[in-house]
């Protein structure tokens, strides 16, 4: 056996020299995490744009000449697409992924830099090829952001020509580019954890992120098959998913293909990455509400183990998105089973939430806050998918506004909320700087109540058989004229909460040059991330020596502590009269 | 550990620390404890396993290694799953597979058997060997490309063209797809070779080809069974 150095000594990091080095081709994960933040954040602004020129259409059809059917879909198909894969997916996992994995299992960088760097630009790539879509002719494709054939790619469908073709190009290149920072936070966390620091230690962030991340390289693939056949079906004419078809009068080339084999690939995705999303959204809050409940999380194995029952099954339930396609009706009762099963672990993980809140000290500061709302907006959102789970029901329910609502709630709502509070968590840390806590509150109130105030009432909409995916309600009798006042006011609510976005922006920008200044550990937190000797922590992240890990993620109010955290990093030396030890028996998961 | 200096001559020097990275060499005539001193003159922790904490005992390129080959898997068993989906429909027409696929996958076992015996002469410290063994998997590989495209071109030539029938289509995509990881298999042998020729530690790089190697012929042989069934 030959001798082998510790990984962490013999990983060679680049050392930046240059601006440009430092800032734009940085290896370094916490430069890139930015750059995947801001990125997201900025394409994520244009997808909240497009929300409210289709709010808009919805509370005043008509009044504003611009938006016709062709662009209405257009706002419809590239808000969801933006939102879910180049907002959501890449903030969670590239963003905060990249930012906390290395710094929470206390490594110096993630395991391959150059890949990951090359991960970042190849988002950016996807994301550029993406927004061209808007400036061809015909405009990007509006074909619903599940892109169902045949409609998709059949010339009357907006953006056919061009906006399709871009659409899928830039999914492949996403796919591509995630899976190389995927690889990297898989292998990072399976190796380059320090001493100490087995897996049953790791805080639930890094759990989450890690088990979204193997959702995430193995439900990708589905969606990579299903774009690139989609893509040659529409450019060199195969027919894997088009089926004998007429179009404006004429009969096409296509014919024999299966447009529900495009649906199985494409929810072999879909779903798992309802999960890829929600995943990091629940480690960050469990940390976020054990931090500043000044409390250890309740029940943390269940909750690592709930997180890892919840990936596995969420790969099982892929086929509830499709009881409208035709179904053996065995196989939908499979597949509600297991739709409903998941709520189990699902449950477990909101129980601990609020047991651990339960008799907490708890601190309402702005994380907090939009923890707490998180766990509220998730329950309610997950009721609603019991709802939408039974077959019956979601045959009833399925096309309606109940739908939006619901999964706005879920995965749309929730998740914001949850990289909302991760981002005024960790933001001191990142910028050595204090987000303004007036603004931030305010922000949350206007998001936590707005959001309410527009997705409550759809769940009415859809109750009353409001279509969703409809540009106009002119000729529906059956709908009343209150309902049309609802949306309305929906609408201005959303226009209210979208323009104040605008006040997180500004805090964030303003804060991070002028916000007060932020000690290392500004929220008293255990984690290794706040035991940096630099704020922010500099290349390398742990200075000569890398921190070893002494105890789990959770050590708060520990009775007989000195102080009501013990970092993980911190050795306790058992009290013996005269010694100057600390005086605690930490706690050992 | 045995701290003798590398020598330009001989790239398989047995003090030299297997490096967390197989893509990254150590550079010539540079003894293995200067290592433990570049990236800003870290000193690392106290011992521990490879990684110098709780990981596993397995170098890191190795892992990420079988990770992306995971997710490869994952790929083709989705492609797999959709063309046995296909195939049943009433308008799949089975092409004829060209004769030139069974020559074709036996080049692409010879590769393996070149790179698998690089590996183990790289193991053994025979340089020779490893060159040999190195530009021969290299050359078998490209050989199996040609004659990939070549299949392609005399498929096109009997009038199967791409969009003419999904078998035609899944045949196109299946090889592209395969083929196109092997390409990047052969970046990384491009690599590997120029180390050898400058002298860098290689054995790691070697082997990592040659895992990658066999694997993607493993996929090739499941695909080539997959597309001989009618």
């Amino acid at each position: 056996m030959m001798a082998q150095t510790p990984y962490q000594e013999s990983l060679h990091l680049h050392d930046p020299q240059s601006f440009w080095t430092k800032y734009v081709w940085s290896q370094d994960h916490k430069v890139i995490a930015i750059q995947y933040v801001i990125t997201a954040v900025s394409v994520g602004l244009v997808a909240l744009v497009l929300s409210g020129l289709m709010r808009l259409q919805l509370g005043f059809p008509g009044s504003f000449s611009f938006i016709d059917p062709t662009s209405y879909y257009q706002y419809v198909t590239m808000h969801g697409m933006i939102m879910i894969i180049y907002l959501l997916t890449a903030l969670l996992l590239g963003g905060f992924g990249n930012y906390l994995i290395p710094l929470m299992v206390g490594a110096r960088d993630m395991v391959f830099p150059f890949v990951n760097m090359m991960s970042y630009w190849v988002y950016l790539l996807s994301v550029l090829v993406l927004m061209a879509s808007f400036f061809v002719p015909g405009g990007p494709t509006g074909a619903g952001w599940t892109l169902y054939p045949p409609q998709a790619i059949l010339p009357g469908t907006p953006g056919s020509g061009a906006g399709i073709v871009l659409m899928l190009v830039s999914l492949i290149i996403f796919i591509v580019a995630f899976t190389m920072g995927g690889l990297n936070y898989v292998t990072t966390v399976l190796q380059a954890r320090t001493r100490g620091m087995t897996l049953m230690r790791m805080p639930l962030s890094v759990w989450g992120i890690f088990t979204a991340t193997i959702m995430a390289l193995l439900a990708f693939p589905a969606l990579f098959v299903g774009c690139v056949m989609l893509l040659l079906d529409r450019v060199v004419g195969s027919s894997f998913f088009m089926p004998a078809v007429t179009s404006m009068g004429q009969q096409l080339d296509y014919g024999g293909g299966s447009p529900v084999l495009f649906q199985h690939l494409f929810w072999f995705f879909g779903h798992p990455e309802v999960y890829i999303v929600a995943l990091p959204a629940f480690g960050i809050i469990s940390d976020l509400i054990s931090t500043h409940a000044r409390k250890n999380i309740f029940g943390y194995r269940v909750m690592v183990w709930a997180i890892v029952a919840i990936g596995v099954i969420s790969f099982i339930v892929w086929a509830h998105h499709m009881y409208y396609s035709g179904m053996n009706l065995y196989l939908g009762f499979f597949f509600a089973v297991t739709t409903l099963i998941i709520a189990i672990p699902t449950a477990i993980k909101v129980y601990n939430w609020v047991l651990t809140l339960w008799h907490g000290n708890i601190h309402l500061s702005v994380p907090m806050l939009f923890a707490i709302a998180f766990v509220i907006t998730f329950v309610i959102g997950g009721l609603t998918g019991l709802f939408l789970g039974n077959v019956a029901v979601d045959l009833q329910l399925g096309d309606t506004y109940f739908v939006v609502a619901h999964f706005h709630m879920v995965m749309g709502v929730s998740p914001i909320l949850a990289i909302f509070g991760g981002i005024y968590h960790w933001f001191p840390k990142a910028t050595g700087r204090m987000l303004n806590d007036t603004l931030g509150k305010l922000h949350f109130w206007v998001t936590f109540l707005g959001t309410y105030a527009i997705y409550f009432p759809m769940h009415y909409l859809g109750f009353l058989g409001v279509p969703r995916r409809y540009y106009n309600f002119e000729s529906f009798e059956f709908i009343p004229p209150s309902a049309q006042t609802l949306q309305a006011i929906i609408t201005v609510v959303a226009l209210t909460v979208g323009v104040f976005q605008l006040v997180f922006v500004f805090n964030l920008a303003w804060s991070a040059f002028k916000g007060k200044r932020a000690d290392g550990n500004p929220w008293r937190a255990t984690t290794l991330e706040w035991q940096t000797p630099d704020t922010p922590p500099v290349h390398g992240n742990w200075g000569p020596r890398l921190p070893v890990v002494h105890r789990w993620a959770y050590d708060y109010s520990v009775p007989g502590a000195d102080q009501d955290f013990l970092p993980q990093n911190l050795e306790l030396v058992v009290a013996t009269a005269g010694h100057e030890g600390q005086r605690a028996q930490g706690s050992e998961a | 550990m045995s701290a003798i200096p590398q020598v330009r001559a001989n790239p398989l020097g047995r003090g030299t620390v297997e490096a967390g990275q197989g893509v990254r060499a150590t550079p010539p005539l540079q003894p293995p404890v200067v290592r433990r001193g570049t990236g800003g003159g870290w000193g690392g922790n106290d011992g521990g396993p490879l990684t110098g904490g709780d990981g596993l005992p397995l170098s890191t390129a190795k892992l990420g290694l079988w990770v992306f080959m995971g997710v490869v898997t994952v790929l083709f068993s989705i492609i797999v799953s959709t063309y046995v989906t296909r195939m049943g429909f009433a308008d799949w027409r089975p092409l004829p597979e060209p004769r030139l696929l069974w020559l074709n996958t036996g080049v692409l076992i010879l590769s393996s058997v070149a790179m698998q015996w690089a590996q183990v002469a790289a193991r053994r410290g025979r340089i020779d060997s490893l060159r040999v063994g190195l530009l021969a998997g290299g050359v078998f590989a490209w050989a199996f490309l040609a004659g990939q495209f070549w299949a392609w071109q005399q498929l096109g030539a009997s009038g199967y063209f791409l969009a003419a029938n999904p078998a035609n289509t899944f045949f196109y995509l299946i090889t592209a797809l395969h083929g196109l990881h092997l390409v990047g298999g052969l970046v990384a042998w491009g690599k590997t070779t120029v180390k050898v020729w400058r002298g860098f530690e290689v054995r790691l790089s070697v082997e990592l080809c040659a895992v990658y190697w066999h694997f993607l012929l493993v996929v090739w042989l499941g695909l080539f069974v997959l597309m001989l069934t009618h």
